[in-house]
């Protein structure tokens, strides 16, 4: 069974925010990049599933310019088999271009699974998994935590608002993960020097037009200092009090 | 411009996060005029004819037994009826779990762009402009739309539902013919959270402990406190991570951004990953045993102290008012 996971590079999570001098991306200066994390539980589980039945290939996909190439190794290193690399210099504008380019690319391999992190770190925007579900036309299910595989149906938990659901899936099926679904494994020395020799197929992205226009991107208003009420247990009724007086939240 | 509302529902019921998606378009139909339409797919109608006071001109119902439960596939096609019968040039989703699946099908469908979880919209140059936290709230990032029609997803609590707003609210079916042959996802079954708590994207007060709290048997504490105040239970990630905690009630940047109105961090020192999740919540309120925490630098109100002598005397406090 062949299972495709779609990875993307984003910037470390404890990176401070600078804005560029274009006035609407981030500045990557000193900006650690890192795999999306939420993407690692999707690597894990294809991995999981391949172990578990013994067979198929998993085969990671990135959009990204050359630095994505480190992103893809790593996901080699924890047991991909291959990757195909979609070259694009620009950074992408949107979501949509995006999920064009990878449904593309997906569209011809026969995938089984196709597993994405619910959301990347950086864009927030938790749109590629099921826009790629549209665009191939497969059932899709979102914030997977708990997966399993009976014959051709994956049978998958999810959390939602105030519970959980339990959603079954015809394969082939997109999903995307969620933190809980398992632990990512980290990357053995063996897997890292295995990484090396396999094979990353590069092709150029087309992602079209831009189907959004970043206005810009700024810093969120600072919040005032706040103050220390005071000390121990002692300061307990006058928390109370600003709380109800000033702040009006009890 | 003509605007159209997705209407979520739960078991026949409407979600809050209806209405508020509904009072943002009738805060926007004000200013880019034309009608406000509602559309919602359901097995039954939720009381769609009460949406007029909410805001809504007229509610169109996609009512098919398939409905009852959430699929991808068939409410975006219903969906996208909807925006062709309306002509609408914003559709606005709520930024559910099931808003946020939908509004990304709803887009890939349309082939035009989607702002996911905006925190706020506006009508700049005659054009809608939607402002959305990225990197967990760290920066926030500013979009216009090039093709028509706009699609944005609101974020739960961001924006605040109407009432008394004496439109029509006629309600009309809308043909829905779902393809039942299609490969589709179903759902086979739910389960509520333990002790029907609120999740914490929609709770109005959170209480979230960190590794201050020592062992997760300390954790009694905070849950003490956050049913005091009716509130929902937090946690940092260390402390998810320790197992201590489930991964749902992780908040910051690889769990749930949250804008509470009362948000209390306790034995949280307040990593930049935390930090991130939670600084859009209207009060922040930081006990600490470590004055110099970095949490403290955005709580608008702290107290230094022993968290297991603090909690139990607070928990008591808001008892005690309550009674």
């Amino acid at each position: 069974m062949l299972q495709v996971v779609c990875i993307k590079q984003v910037p470390d999570t404890e990176t401070r925010v600078r804005v560029a001098t274009d006035g609407r991306t981030l500045d990557p200066a000193g900006v650690t990049w890192i795999v999306n994390p939420y993407d690692e539980f999707a690597i894990e589980a294809a991995l999981q599933l391949k172990e578990k039945t013994g067979a198929g290939e998993v085969v990671v996909i990135s959009l990204g310019g050359p630095g994505v190439a480190t992103a893809i190794r790593s996901a080699l290193a924890m047991g991909a088999d291959r990757a195909i690399h979609l070259k694009s210099d620009a950074p992408a504008p949107d979501s949509l271009g995006v999920a064009r380019a990878l449904a593309g690319a997906i569209r011809d391999l026969g995938a089984e699974i196709v597993w994405f992190g619910k959301q990347a770190v950086d864009d927030d925007a938790a749109q590629v998994g099921p826009m790629v579900a549209e665009l191939l036309a497969l059932p899709c299910a979102t914030l997977v935590s708990k997966f399993e595989l009976d014959g051709r149906t994956a049978r998958i938990e999810r959390e939602i608002e105030g519970g959980l659901e339990i959603v079954e899936l015809p394969l082939p099926a997109v999903l995307t993960t969620d933190k809980g679904l398992n632990q990512p494994r980290f990357a053995s020395l063996k897997g890292i020097m295995a990484a090396k020799k396999k094979p990353i197929e590069e092709r150029a992205a087309d992602l079209g037009g831009a189907n959004l226009e970043v206005l810009a991107l700024e810093l969120p208003p600072a919040r005032a200092a706040g103050r220390i009420v005071g000390e121990g247990v002692a300061a307990v009724p006058e928390l109370v009090r600003v709380l109800r007086e000033e702040a009006k939240v009890l | 411009m003509s605007i159209l509302v997705f209407l979520e529902q739960r078991e026949g019921q409407l979600r809050s996060v209806s209405r508020e998606a509904l009072g943002e378009a009738t805060r926007l139909a004000a200013e880019l005029g034309g009608p406000v339409t509602g559309v919602c797919c359901a097995a039954a109608d939720p009381g769609l004819a009460a949406l007029g006071d909410a805001g809504a001109d007229r509610v169109l119902l996609a009512k098919h037994e398939s409905f009852a439960a959430y699929e991808g596939a068939a409410f975006a096609a219903a969906v996208a009826a909807a925006v062709a019968a309306t002509h609408a040039k914003v559709v606005l989703l709520p930024a559910s779990s099931l808003g946020k699946d939908l509004a990304a099908r709803l887009a890939a469908r349309l082939g035009v762009g989607l702002a996911s979880d905006c925190t706020s919209l506006a009508v700049e140059g005659g054009r809608l402009v939607a402002r959305r936290p990225v990197l967990a709230g760290k920066a926030i990032q500013k979009l216009a739309f090039p093709a028509s029609p706009a699609i944005a997803s609101l974020r739960p609590k961001a924006f605040a539902a109407v009432s008394g707003a004496g439109r029509a609210g006629t309600v009309e079916a809308l043909a829905a013919s779902v393809d039942t042959s299609l490969p589709r996802a179903r759902v086979t079954g739910t389960s509520a959270a333990k002790g029907g708590k609120v999740d914490l994207t929609e709770a109005e007060i959170i209480v979230s402990g960190g590794r201050g709290m020592k062992g997760p048997e300390h954790f009694a504490l905070i849950e003490q406190l956050a049913d005091a105040l009716g509130g929902s239970v937090g946690a940092s990630r260390a402390v998810v991570d320790a197992g201590w905690r489930p991964h749902g009630e992780q908040v910051g940047q690889t769990g749930k951004t949250v804008s509470p109105r009362l948000y209390v961090a306790i034995g949280i020192s307040g990593a930049i990953q935390h930090l991130a999740g939670m600084t859009s919540s209207r009060c922040i309120v930081a006990i600490n045993k470590d004055p110099d925490a970095p949490i403290f630098k955005v709580a608008d109100y702290g107290i230094v102290g022993d968290a297991f002598e603090v909690v139990p005397a607070l928990t008591e406090a808001v008892r005690q008012l309550h009674r």
